[in-house]
């Protein structure tokens, strides 16, 4: 008979509207982030070195490149007789064919997979945030408080808890009271979207609540849970968390993986993370170059001047080019004397010769400001920018550019070229 | 042996097979062999997992007749001759472990189906000035079959050289082991390429490209040293097809304020924080501050205390270097061992 105490459902099905190109041919939890890695490596590596070993992830949006890196779940050690990784997308039925609709609506849809495997409980994740955790230490606290549902919490700065979903605790950790949102918060302890739920609970809420359009967990399911009085607890996380779903705060999350000892480390034996490493050789650093704060990924061959940045596997930095406080993502190919500021440049792109991006004033986005702020300058993936142009602060090059797409060899500050279908 | 920073020697023959759609290899190993098995711990590096053929690891082993280590390379096949009798491929690539090359084994095979041989030594001319004597020496005829075989001589009369890869029939090296073991003879070249080649049809086939056998000290570092060189890296891993190794679960290099760096290979899971210059890291090691690396090999997993300074040296895998340390290798390169207690923080 099967038996797995605790299965994971990990959410990688959304967009992640607000990376904007970053996220236009990849879905969030499959763009690189910190050299060599991608986003989804990190829940996922969690789950095996909390000992769960099962895993359905839910896939929905582009899943291409995320269901290529997924594989059987080798790298992870997640290539399991009985469980193991399952890439679940949305399928059609007899009747009532859909898309997975929301967040408890895609794991309602997969209540059989979740059945097969005749859990006690079932840990629900999202694929978007950086961080360490022992979900097994969420489980003993779980069954401690005889909990029905434990929402794992963060605390916030107060001024910044207005963002988020608030639990409101009593002594004992036990939720009274929660808001989304709020605009005066009354505690500061965040919703990570981490769930365990109780196997029985869960299922009985999402048959009871599957005629509700767009079904959420935090909206739908725990509101839910809580009025019928079942008991809900937040277990506090204090470690290092970052929810990398917008564009600044992802070029903070890999910017921090440089500081001398970073709080989030890789380099630590213990609680490692995993990702499917292609076989490459080392990187070479000519002798014209100087890299200085950096990481610098596998097979990467480098001329020019990197400072400040995150560069991925196999790119290529010509003589004479400055990177400065950059995210260079795998095999981008940059020619000679260019100069980055604050660029972030995503996988496969290149770059001609002399080319200058993140220089002049800054001036605010014209077509998606709430995305393409803080001085970065983004380039999609597969993206071609041809020699001599320069290219100003907050804008977006995305797709196969030639000179005459610039004005002057310029694209201004704030300013959006997407020539994407090409 | 790590070569190149994230390699080990035997990764370019077992790529070379993969690469040539060889299905089935067996490795035989003797002296210290824990590293390398536990770099073969899984054949699916080479994409060698397979349900037909896969890669066998043959140690000695000790049998109610036999408690020998292997005495020589025809003994170890020999000892493990059962897997050769339960095999069916007509054809047995043989190759040492310790050569660095890309060789198609298939063009080798066509080679020696055309001219009828019956052993195929793959030869390389040697360019003048480098150790010839180190090797086994050919002279071939104009049809390229092989009339004179020197193993190790004194005063090489020939730049050719054998690379140790030999392409033979199954039956025929069956046969041949045989023979051998029935006259208590345990050597490859000397018992059977040398001691038949009148009787035997044995040919040369000449290779032209990149190759080093990294026998020697001096041979393996200026190896490594090579891959320097834009040329050979392009070769290595740039051109199809590829080099394959086992994978590392190791974060990317990092470097922090003070790393200066001038043409160099750094491999993933380093930390650097001096400079280093014209040498090659290997995985996962540590430069402390101010440190000076110049024209050196740093193997795998090595700590280098701050302020020090090594030019001209290998310095051993998992070694512990103290801070302020100083080694130089004065007109020849030095091994460097120092065998610290590390202090895990």
């Amino acid at each position: 008979m099967i038996k797995k105490e605790m299965i994971a459902m990990l959410l990688a099905g959304g967009q992640g509207s607000r990376l904007g190109v970053l996220t236009s041919k990849v879905a969030k939890p499959a763009v690189a982030f910190g050299g060599k890695y991608r986003i989804i490596d990190f829940p996922l590596s969690n789950c095996i070195n909390s000992g769960v070993d099962t895993v359905g992830v839910l896939t929905q949006y582009q899943p291409l490149r995320l269901n290529t890196h997924i594989g059987i779940g080798i790298p992870w050690d997640l290539d399991r007789n009985i469980g193991g990784v399952t890439v679940l997308p949305p399928y059609e039925k007899s009747s009532n064919s859909e898309w997975y609709t929301g967040t408890a609506n895609a794991i309602y849809q997969n209540l059989e997979y979740m059945e097969s495997f005749n859990p006690d409980y079932v840990l629900i994740l999202s694929g978007d945030h950086i961080y360490k955790m022992d979900y097994e230490v969420m489980l003993d606290f779980h069954k401690a408080n005889g909990a029905e549902v434990t929402i794992a919490v963060m605390p916030v700065p107060i001024e910044e808890a207005s963002r988020f979903g608030i639990m409101i605790t009593d002594e004992n950790k036990k939720i009274v009271e929660f808001e989304e949102k709020p605009e005066h918060p009354r505690s500061n302890l965040a919703s990570m979207g981490i769930y365990i739920f109780n196997w029985k609970t869960l299922k009985e809420a999402l048959i009871a609540m599957n005629e509700q359009p767009a079904l959420d967990f935090g909206k739908h399911v725990i509101p839910y849970c809580h009025e019928k009085g079942a008991p809900l607890y937040a277990f506090e996380f204090t470690g290092y968390w970052k929810d990398v779903g917008t564009l600044n705060s992802y070029w903070e999350a890999n910017m921090e993986l440089i500081d001398i000892v970073p709080e989030f480390n890789l380099y630590e034996e213990y609680w490692k993370i995993y990702t499917k490493s292609e076989i490459l050789p080392p990187q070479y650093i000519a002798d014209t170059s100087v890299v200085e704060r950096s990481i610098i990924g596998e097979g990467s061959d480098i001329a020019g001047e990197v400072y400040n940045s995150v560069i991925g596997c196999g790119v290529t930095i010509g003589k004479g080019t400055v990177v400065r406080d950059s995210i260079i993502m795998n095999q981008t190919v940059i020619g000679e004397d260019c100069e980055l500021n604050k660029a972030i440049v995503a996988e496969n792109v290149q770059i001609g010769s002399r080319v200058k991006l993140g220089v002049g004033e800054e001036a605010e986005n014209e077509t998606a400001p709430h995305i393409y702020n803080h001085g970065i300058v983004t380039v999609g993936e597969k993206s071609v920018i041809p020699n001599d142009i320069s290219v100003g602060k907050n804008s977006v090059v995305f797709g196969t550019t030639t000179a005459e797409d610039y004005e002057n060899s310029r694209l201004e500050s704030g300013k959006t070229l997407i020539k994407a279908g090409e | 042996m790590p070569i190149a920073g994230s390699y080990r020697s035997i990764d370019f023959t077992l790529s070379n097979m993969s690469n040539s759609h060889i299905q089935k290899v067996a490795v035989f190993t003797q002296y210290n062999a824990r590293s390398l098995n536990e770099h073969l711990s899984s054949s699916k590096w080479w994409d060698f997992g397979r349900k037909q053929g896969g890669l066998y690891v043959f140690t000695p082993a000790v049998t109610a007749d036999n408690s020998n280590w292997y005495r020589g390379t025809a003994d170890a096949i020999y000892q493990n001759l059962s897997f050769l009798k339960n095999s069916h491929e007509p054809y047995v690539v043989i190759s040492s472990g310790d050569g660095v090359y890309k060789m198609d084994f298939n063009k080798v095979l066509e080679y020696h189906i055309d001219k009828k041989a019956d052993i195929t030594v793959v030869c390389r001319d040697m360019e003048p000035g480098s150790d010839i004597e180190r090797f086994g020496t050919v002279r071939m005829n104009e049809e390229s079959r092989i009339e004179e075989f020197e193993e190790k001589p004194l005063k090489a009369k020939t730049s050719t050289i054998s690379c140790g890869i030999y392409v033979i029939r199954r039956r025929l090296l069956i046969e041949m082991i045989e023979k051998c073991a029935e006259e208590d003879r345990y050597d490859f070249v000397r018992d059977i390429l040398i001691r038949y080649k009148d009787i035997k049809r044995i040919y040369g086939y000449k290779m032209r490209d990149y190759w080093r056998n990294i026998a020697s000290v001096e041979d393996y570092y200026n190896t490594n040293m090579d891959f320097l060189k834009a040329d050979v890296r392009d070769y290595f891993f740039k051109q199809y097809p590829d080099i394959y190794s086992k994978v590392d679960d190791l974060p990317p290099a990092k470097y922090n304020v003070g790393a200066h760096i001038k043409n160099s290979l750094i491999s993933s899971g380093c930390i650097i924080n001096g400079t280093v210059e014209n040498s090659v890291i290997f995985k996962e090691s540590y430069v402390g501050n101010n440190c000076v690396i110049k024209n050196s090999i740093i193997l795998n997993d090595v700590y280098i205390g701050d302020n020090t300074y090594i030019e001209n040296c290998i310095v051993e895998s998992r070694d512990t270097i103290r801070a302020n340390s100083h080694y130089v290798g004065e007109g020849e390169i030095k091994i460097v061992v120092e065998r610290n207690e590390r202090y895990v923080i």
